[in-house]
């Protein structure tokens, strides 16, 4: 258990830089998400640590230990691959014991702590079953008992819950996180699930195109997004483009002009709203920013309804009303009044 | 009733299954058409060689005057089988293992690394096992001829050539079973391995091979048969006092024909069986071959 510090971590494939200057520190005992979609160099970041992709540059640090080009079996990382890996010929005791024989414990040791790390992911008396004798969440839970039978400093998950049926994924989340707790683990899960992600992590690190684009706890990524990727990545966000006309001051595309909080540098620009932040009809009356809507479109979603609106020729957004009893439910058609505070509107500079 | 033992399922599979099926495809007859016939011809000598070997009279006619086992007991009486037997089984087993050694190696290179002209050297690993015997045998005496000029050593007709010449007849077989198994592995149990402490060696002696025993197993088993069973190649090679069983089968009918040979066909069908089922049982042959 130790922390970990990656710093300028780059990994290249030919001219493609596949993560690209990836800072991060990780406290001991902290369990920290790395999220982002598809190709966005989550797992080889997660493999870069394991010690199976050399990088191109940058350093790794396990405690004090630089341990950038140590080969991964001198690294002391528990990987959990998505895929599980575990060893088709050996029993799920000799699997579990199978970092304690590479490190030479004396057998009278070993016996013991397998059956700890096996009462742990709650698989006692499976010892001489086989791999293809379990279900998969069996087999989930033997790597996870691999893994943390080798007292690693750290442990490293790759997306280990994404090959589980959603009932038992829901179960398994809380299991690692109370493990991951008890023990004191200093942990880095993938994933691309963004609920996994909000609810297992103490942190959470959004990548895009190799490149870290923000670092925070989920209040700090929901509220204060770092650029417009992220408010659209964390939660949904309406956005509208146009230009920052003044500090303070924003204007769409189709010229409605728009008070917001943060003051920012003038320019193309982005407004970012989170739905649950606009107001309509009568609760929309104190709100400064204020305009009239014209639905286009309903979707039922259960507790929420979404709702496409067309402020002008130009600008449309997406709201979301809560589907509580006796709240007006418009129609296509309709024309409604919505509402923001100042502070709700995030203004970001166009990306190129 | 025959009725009622059908309808209990007590009849033997295939003919339940032929009162059952759906009106078979001229395609599916005519395939087990020819599979069958291709059985029957590949197994009809064998049939002929078995019968043979129980007949009473000393000079084969059909049909048998009666049957005996008598040639059977005239098998251990022929020095030159026992030897040969002796031989054949040395040869065999060292030519197999030094195949091994040299096969494994090379299929991992060959599936792992990209080496220069890997495709070359894969083809050219797996010619001897199409190349006609006779072609093989010509080609490695005058080799042999050529070596024992330009050192001085005796290398026609020594135990070392004849090994050497019966591993290149096994290399192949290893070539071909082995890298087809490390073709279906799945790379990331190795790296398990490797996450959890094994360095390189490590991770191949507990992961790796275990892994590809199934192929290693069925290689060895295949090889060795093959080089137990070569006669062509061999005839160049062997030197005086110095003979194979195929070899001593083939001199010993030169001057007879009784069915002492067919006995030791025989008993030589029961052992390469016997080992095929042994094996099979611990992998299935079927699925690597
Ligand atoms: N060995 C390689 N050679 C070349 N490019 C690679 C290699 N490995 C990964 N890449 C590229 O690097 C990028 C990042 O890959 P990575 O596997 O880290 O993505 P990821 O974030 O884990 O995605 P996913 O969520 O789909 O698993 C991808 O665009 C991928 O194509
Ligand atoms: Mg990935």
């Amino acid at each position: 258990m130790a922390r970990l510090s990656l710093t300028h971590l780059q990994k290249v494939y030919g001219d493609f830089n596949a993560v690209d200057d990836v800072t991060i520190d990780i406290s001991d005992g902290e369990f920290l998400v790395l999220l982002g979609p598809s190709g966005c160099g989550k797992t080889t970041t997660l493999r870069m640590v394991a010690g199976f992709v050399p990088p191109s540059a940058g350093k790794i640090t396990i405690g004090e230990r630089d341990v950038t080009v140590l080969p991964p079996w001198k690294r002391n990382c528990g990987l959990v691959f998505q895929s599980y890996a575990l060893f088709p010929h050996l029993t799920v005791a000799e699997n579990v014991a199978f970092s304690l024989e590479m490190r030479k414990v004396p057998h009278a040791e070993r016996a013991p702590r397998v059956a700890e790390a096996l009462r742990l992911v709650q698989l006692s008396g499976f010892d001489e079953r086989y791999p293809r004798q379990l279900s998969g969440g069996q087999q989930q839970r033997v790597a996870l008992a691999r893994a943390l039978a080798m007292q690693p400093d750290v442990l490293l998950l790759d997306e280990p819950l994404s090959n589980l049926d959603a009932k038992l994924r829901q179960e398994v989340r809380v299991e690692i996180r109370d493990l991951q707790r008890k023990l004191g683990l200093t942990t880095i899960m993938v994933t691309h699930d963004q609920e996994e992600a909000l609810t297992m992590a103490d942190r959470l690190v959004v990548m895009e195109k190799g490149k870290v684009r923000q670092i925070g706890n989920q209040r700090e990524l929901y509220e204060r997004p770092a650029d417009r990727f992220v408010a659209g990545f964390i939660g949904r966000s309406a956005f509208l483009d146009g230009e920052a006309t003044a500090p303070g001051r924003f204007r769409s595309r189709g010229g409605l002009d728009i008070d917001v909080g943060a003051a920012a540098g003038t320019g193309a620009a982005t407004l970012a709203l989170r739905p649950e932040r606009i107001s309509v009809a009568a609760e929309a009356g104190t709100c400064v920013n204020r305009f009239e809507a014209r639905v286009e479109h309903v979707s039922y979603l259960g507790a929420l309804l979404d709702i496409d609106v067309r402020l002008s020729e130009h600008d449309r957004m997406l709201l979301q009303l809560p589907n509580r009893q006796g709240s007006i439910e418009p129609k296509p058609g309709d024309t409604i009044t919505i509402g923001w505070a100042e502070d709700a509107g995030l203004v970001y500079p166009r990306e190129p | 009733m025959p009725g009622a033992a059908v309808a209990a399922g007590r009849w033997p599979g295939w003919i339940r299954r032929l009162s059952t099926a759906q009106r078979p495809s001229f395609g599916r007859i005519a395939l087990n058409g020819a599979a069958g016939l291709s059985l029957g011809f590949i197994l009809l000598p064998l049939v002929f060689v078995i019968w043979l070997a129980f007949f009473r009279q000393e000079i084969p006619s059909f049909p048998p005057e009666g049957y005996s086992l008598k040639w059977f007991a005239a098998v251990p009486g022929q020095k030159a089988f026992v030897d040969g037997f002796i031989l054949s089984l040395q040869v065999g087993v060292l030519a197999t293992l030094i195949g091994l050694a040299l096969g494994v190696p090379a299929s991992l290179a060959l599936v792992r690394h990209r080496i220069p002209l890997g495709p070359l050297v894969n083809t050219l690993l797996l010619l001897p096992l199409v190349m006609p015997g006779i072609v093989l045998g010509t080609a490695l005496y005058v080799f042999q001829i050529e070596t024992e000029i330009a050192t001085g050593w005796p290398v026609l007709g020594s135990a070392g050539g004849l090994i050497a010449a019966h591993t290149l007849v096994v290399v192949p077989w290893v070539v071909r079973l082995v890298t087809a198994s490390l073709a279906g592995f799945d790379r990331t149990i190795e790296e398990a391995a490797q996450n959890l402490g094994a360095g390189p060696w490590k991770t191949f002696w507990r992961v790796t091979l275990p892994s590809i025993r199934p192929g290693i197993v069925a290689a060895g088993l295949f090889g060795f048969v093959t080089s137990f069973g070569n006669l062509e190649m061999s005839l160049f090679l062997v030197g005086p006092g110095r003979t194979t069983l195929p070899i001593a089968i083939l001199q010993y009918l030169e001057w007879k024909i009784d069915p002492t040979v067919a006995a030791a066909s025989v008993i030589q069908i029961v052992l390469i069986g016997t080992a095929m089922i042994i094996t099979d049982r611990y992998v299935k042959l079927s699925r690597v071959v």
